[in-house]
């Protein structure tokens, strides 16, 4: 079983998409153990004992968004959102290791995904938003 | 797009791996990351009965520098190879390769020599492993033998690997002191697969090498001149006709030769400016 099915079918989180299913379109990008991974290149049997995180984990508190999911609604980051949920997991993953990725790097680690719909420019500024707004509460709270 | 049925054998140690890539035979095939395997898996391209992962196998996932040489072990993922901090000043080629191969997406779980058992002619990890020279550790039940890059790699996806056979570990010799790499890559997007791929090495005593990934159905190395002989030029042409470059959906065979001339010249010449 690969571990999409196990995501989405077995536990029914249906936040993870899926797309091409044979690791193309990046659609299916959940965390296991913080890194990036794509779901559907994965069999739910090598991620026994491991630490997997879905979209569905981003929100801080039930029904509120996470800063840089506001800043996707914010800055149009998204149409249909198909292409959403792993895009989310897979610049969660950069910024907790990189606070700091430049333009470069994000554009880096989006190239592992497909969005048909945003053209990524709107993608990009979402990214660079919330990395800013992250920044900014950080210095506030201390 | 679901695997055909089989069944998953998780082995704790090398023997049990072994033992059960023995037992398994022409049906037994070793998942590692998984990141070329289940593609296929999933296309129903490759249909073993029996997978046996090797990723909780804690003696294979060492990076181990010795001697002059870095062995790397099959459970190595991309992203430990890309991030281990002696890389840059050990394996400066490799350095440069990693952020070409996949995506980070990809390299988190993909292993290094899992790309290699996988053989794919642009890919960028049998080109390290060819231009560097490097040596492939094959083991089995019965025995273990060791076979250099130009043995190992039989044509497109296809190696020397045997039925009960698996790759235990690479050993890629590091570069000796004031030697000058490069690398360069034409991809229709980043993380593609190569159309051409040009990893260059030049030595301190004056000699280059370069070797071409996404050309002929296994990467291919060439001795040449410095990049100022006269003969330079010609030589590099004469490589790029015994590629026997073809055409395909990505790049007519006219387009892939072209590239192994200019962006070749360009890269031994990057590699010559930066040995000291
Ligand atoms: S569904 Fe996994 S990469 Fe497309
Ligand atoms: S928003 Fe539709 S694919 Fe990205």
């Amino acid at each position: 079983m690969l571990l999409t099915d196990l995501i989405r079918h077995a536990v029914g989180a249906t936040g993870t998409h899926v797309g091409c299913e044979h690791g193309v379109c990046g659609a299916c990008t959940v965390q296991i153990d913080g890194e990036p991974v794509r779901a559907c290149l994965t069999l739910a049997a090598q991620a026994e004992k491991l630490d997997i995180r879905t979209v569905e984990g981003l929100e801080p508190r039930p029904g509120e968004l996470s800063p840089l999911q506001a800043a996707f609604r914010e800055h149009f980051a998204l149409q249909c959102g198909f292409c959403t949920a792993g895009i989310l997991m897979s610049l969660d993953a950069l910024f907790a290791r990189k606070p700091k990725a430049s333009e470069r790097e994000i554009r880096e680690q989006l190239s592992g995904h497909l969005c048909r719909c945003t053209g990524y420019a709107p993608i990009v500024k979402a990214a660079l938003a919330a990395q800013a707004h992250v920044r900014e509460e950080k210095t506030t709270d201390a | 797009m679901k695997p055909a049925p089989f069944d998953y054998v998780r082995a704790e140690t090398l023997d049990e791996a072994l033992g059960a890539l023995a037992e398994g035979g022409e049906e037994a095939r070793i998942i590692a990351g998984g990141q070329s395997l289940v593609p296929m898996l999933n296309m129903r391209l490759a249909r073993p009965s029996v997978l046996v992962d090797v990723m909780r196998i804690d003696a294979l996932s060492k990076i181990e520098p010795k001697n002059g040489r870095v062995e790397i072990g099959a459970g190595v993922r991309q992203v430990a190879l890309e991030r281990w901090a002696a890389l840059a000043g050990t394996l400066p080629l490799v350095a440069a390769m990693m952020p070409w191969v996949g995506h980070a997406q990809t390299r988190s779980r993909g292993t290094v020599c899992g790309s290699l058992a996988h053989a794919d002619p642009s890919a960028e990890l049998p080109l390290a492993l060819l231009a560097l020279d490097g040596e492939v550790k094959l083991r089995s039940k019965r025995a273990k033998r060791t076979l250099p890059a130009n043995e190992f790699f039989l044509g497109m996806m296809a190696t020397a690997v045997a039925p009960g056979e698996m790759i235990e570990a690479i050993v890629l010799p590091a570069h000796p002191m004031g030697t000058g790499t490069a690398f360069r890559e034409v991809a229709r997007r980043h993380g593609d697969y190569a159309i051409v791929a040009c990893a260059a090495i030049a030595r301190p005593g004056g000699a280059t090498r370069l070797a071409i990934g996404g050309v002929a159905d296994v990467p291919q190395a060439v001795a040449l001149p410095d990049p100022s002989d006269p003969d330079f030029d010609d030589q590099l042409n004469e490589f790029a006709w015994s590629l026997n470059a073809r055409d395909d959906l990505h790049a007519s065979a006219r387009y892939r030769r072209d590239l192994v001339r200019t962006l070749g010249r360009r890269t031994v010449e990057e590699a010559v400016a930066c040995r000291s």
